[in-house]
């Protein structure tokens, strides 16, 4: 599934990286600590967290993510933004909580596949 | 004890600054008691995060601190008053995603910038003072109906 | 749903509260900073996170969490056992990341809880 399928489903809002919404989802992870995303989160993930400092875009990055999706209508600082647009990678803000955003995505991906 | 004395209740607790493991005992005992003298679970609720909040800025930056819980008629309030560095520029300490926690700190969970905001946002009333090099005053005031 | 038939839907491991099995529970909050579940955690909800310190027992009596799951796998401490123990809060584990925890318990029936604190203008 697509980035852009699942932001359409959930109404997501798209904060930058628009052009990068053609990137395959293969799963999904949801936390708050940044050791724990580095450590156990996995490629093509999409990655839920209420983090919005420009190090998510790092983690994000070093892990070939799909896409950062915020919780709760956190919104990315600038120089989150900018940093995501630099390393292409997508990111998107949900006005739902983490629980119920990770429950949605996991539904979808695995009706779908 | 001196002032005019309309206290339903009263009680001081101390906080043990650097004391990870005994975090939120203070609030745990004030949680219960609040239970035990019938005020309402919302009020308690409130009251208990409050608290809670300050007891772990009071372990994680300040050498010991005092809680002072009294529930008056028509309110509880809670004064925790540190020994520890202050903060030089409240403004700033009250922004919310603010931070000076160190890894221990963010490893149970706390030091994302939140715990003044969430203090802030639970009393009815709330004042802040500070002085570097001494301690940090708070005083939450939560109305009972 | 029951706590019962959430320890089946996540094949969880129950640590404290056997005896409580029969508590209903209807909305969950997920979460890794406890500030942030003191902040919107409704009362009554379950508590999913990857925290296994006696923090996250103190948060949840404070807020009047139902119980605590535990997620990916992680055991809590003797302490955090002892604690909860204590204070009378089912605390389970599951081998599930968060991200599956929440994607299991949503497909049965188990909804989001967000209680918004008023904002005084520090937020945006």
């Amino acid at each position: 599934m697509k980035v852009e399928t699942i932001v359409q489903a959930l109404g997501l809002e798209v904060k930058c990286c628009r052009d990068q919404l053609g990137k395959e989802v293969t799963g999904g992870y949801t936390g708050d600590l940044l050791s724990d995303v580095m450590g156990n989160s996995r490629e093509g993930y999409i990655w839920i967290t209420r983090q919005v400092h420009q190090n998510i875009v790092a983690v994000a990055s070093l892990k070939e993510h799909a896409g950062i999706i915020l919780i709760n209508s956190s919104q990315p600082t600038d120089d989150t933004l900018e940093k995501a647009r630099t390393e292409q990678i997508p990111i998107m803000v949900s006005d739902l909580p983490a629980f119920e955003i990770s429950g949605k995505v996991f539904n979808l991906l695995t009706s779908k596949t | 004890m001196c002032e005019t004395n309309d206290n339903l209740y009263q009680e001081s607790f101390t906080i043990e600054g650097g004391n990870f493991n005994n975090a939120g005992i203070v609030s745990t005992s004030i949680k219960s008691i609040l239970k035990k003298l019938g005020i309402p679970n919302d009020i308690v609720r409130k009251s208990a995060i409050v608290s809670y909040e300050a007891e772990i800025n009071v372990v994680s930056y300040a050498k010991q601190g005092v809680v002072n819980v009294t529930v008056k008629p028509g309110r509880v309030q809670i004064e925790v008053i540190d020994e520890g560095p202050g903060i030089p520029n409240i403004e700033l300490a009250m922004q919310e995603g603010y931070s000076t926690a160190d890894r221990r700190i963010r490893e149970m969970g706390f030091g994302a910038g939140m715990g003044l905001c969430n203090i802030k946002n639970y009393s009815d009333d709330f004042h802040i003072t500070s002085e570097v090099g001494k301690g940090t005053h708070l005083i939450m005031t939560i109305q009972t109906p | 749903m029951k706590l019962r038939d959430v320890k089946d839907i996540l094949d969880a491991e129950v640590f404290i509260g056997e005896d409580c099995l029969d508590l209903e529970v209807k909305t969950a909050f997920g979460a890794d900073l406890m500030s942030d579940v003191l902040a919107f955690a409704k009362a009554g909800s379950m508590l999913l996170t990857g925290l296994t310190n006696t923090q996250v027992v103190r948060t949840a009596n404070v807020l009047d969490i139902a119980a605590i799951i535990l997620v990916r796998g992680k055991k809590p401490s003797s302490d955090t056992i002892e604690l909860a123990r204590q204070l009378n809060i089912p605390l389970l584990s599951t081998k599930y990341i968060l991200f599956e925890t929440a994607g299991r318990l949503y497909e049965k029936g188990i909804v989001g809880c967000l209680q918004k604190v008023e904002t005084n203008s520090v937020r945006n």
